[in-house]
């Protein structure tokens, strides 16, 4: 994707390049691009005057950036104790198979993107899958391909 | 001034210390890895605490990192002290083994055994190159990313920093840069090899001669232990 200097200056400037933002910084830069650009975090540094290992650090610590492109929807597999006594990490495995990609990675055509978390707060519907904001409830193993159609045209 | 009691003792320290430097001042070795002079304290390693308060209130604090306060009762080798040291060796020491810095402070201070595997990592995290980069060579080419397990040291998008002026000063002052030197153990987790050296005044006149007062630190007059 091209990133153009004026729309990350534009959001930089919408939080008036404080070093305080810088958070809130990297989450517009994120919506925009579903990534953090190589490009936008050195014109983050310069513009912020935060040292840009300091911005990297930043952006790697949350689990909410990411410095890879992502896929246009991004299934999101729970682990937590409750979904991971429940089956998560074989309905993550199910994933893996019918999407050919490991957790954390996207697909070849730039479809989906593969993560998994620690516990959403809603242990009492787990299994849980969230795809693009939306919470998928009890979910099993059979219900993989499904969820997955559901997006795939989308 | 401020007035503390260290080991039972009423000192007078300075504004502005910690209590790592009254020890130090007082001739008291505590060991540090993560401290280092000329970079600010970062109480990482935890290898440095001391015991504060009395009964059951005491705590360990890292003596580095905690301001001389007045009337502060500080214990610096209590038997929780000594332990919890101790664990902290023999934790850093499984991670990295091969760091000659490490297996001195076990020798040093009585890390006989190694009940953890060695990982043979190349980083124990102690921020010491990060520091340096930043505030003895005005670079920031390097720091901590990720966390947790994943948390590693590396330049931003892992590619030569055009910050970096490639002065080595990271390297120089990294304890798991530092191989090891060989001695009678070479193969083994723990070294220990300068416990079983001793310096020969000690045999020859059955007391430390040495004017150094060193007992056999500086190494150039040791032989292996005959008992
Ligand atoms: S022999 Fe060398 S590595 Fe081993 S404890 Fe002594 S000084 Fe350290
Ligand atoms: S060599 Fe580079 S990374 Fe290391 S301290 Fe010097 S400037 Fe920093
Ligand atoms: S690379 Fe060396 S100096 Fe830097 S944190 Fe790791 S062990 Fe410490
Ligand atoms: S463990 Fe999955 S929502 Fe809590
Ligand atoms: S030396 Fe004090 S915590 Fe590392």
């Amino acid at each position: 994707m091209d990133v153009q200097t004026d729309r990350v200056n534009a959001l930089i400037r919408k939080h008036k390049s404080e070093k305080k933002a810088l958070i809130a910084i990297l989450q517009d830069i994120q919506a925009e691009y579903s990534y953090l650009p190589k490009e936008a975090l050195q014109q983050v540094s310069r513009s912020v005057g935060v040292p840009l290992i300091d911005v990297i650090g930043v952006a790697t610590f949350y689990r909410a950036f990411s410095l890879k492109p992502r896929g246009k929807h991004v299934v999101t597999v729970c682990l937590g104790t409750a979904c991971h006594v429940r089956g998560g990490p074989k309905i993550l495995e199910e994933f893996e198979r019918r999407l050919g990609v490991a957790s954390g990675d996207t697909t070849e055509d730039g479809k989906f993107t593969l993560e998994t978390v620690a516990c959403l707060g809603c242990c009492a519907i787990g299994p849980v899958v969230v795809v693009d904001g939306e919470y998928h409830a009890q979910t099993s193993i059979r219900k993989v391909e499904a969820i997955i159609k559901q997006y795939l045209n989308k | 001034m401020i007035a503390l009691k260290l080991n039972g003792l009423e000192v007078q320290t300075e504004k502005g210390w910690t209590l790592l430097d009254t020890a130090r001042f007082f001739g008291l070795e505590i060991p540090t890895l993560c401290h280092m002079d000329g970079l600010t304290p970062w109480g990482g390693c935890r290898l440095c605490v001391v015991e504060i308060g009395e009964g059951p209130r005491a705590k360990l604090v890292s003596s580095c990192t905690y301001p001389v306060e007045e009337g502060l009762v500080v214990h610096t080798d209590t038997k929780r002290v000594i332990a919890a040291r101790r664990m902290m060796i023999e934790l850093m020491l499984s991670t990295a083994p091969m760091s000659k810095e490490i297996q001195d402070l076990a020798s040093r201070f009585g890390v006989t055994r190694q009940r953890f595997p060695p990982r043979n990592e190349e980083c124990v995290y102690c921020g010491r190159c990060i520091r340096m980069c930043d505030e003895q060579m005005d670079a920031r080419a390097i720091g901590f990313q990720y966390r947790g397990y994943k948390k590693k040291i590396g330049t931003p998008f892992d590619i030569r920093s055009e910050e970096c002026r490639l002065c080595g000063a990271c390297m120089y002052v990294c304890p798991a840069c530092a191989a090891r030197c060989g001695g009678p153990n070479a193969d083994t987790d723990i070294c220990n090899a300068c416990l079983q050296v001793e310096p020969t005044c000690l045999e020859k006149y059955g007391e430390l001669t040495c004017w150094m007062y060193d007992a056999g630190r500086c190494g150039t007059c040791v032989q292996e232990k005959k008992s």
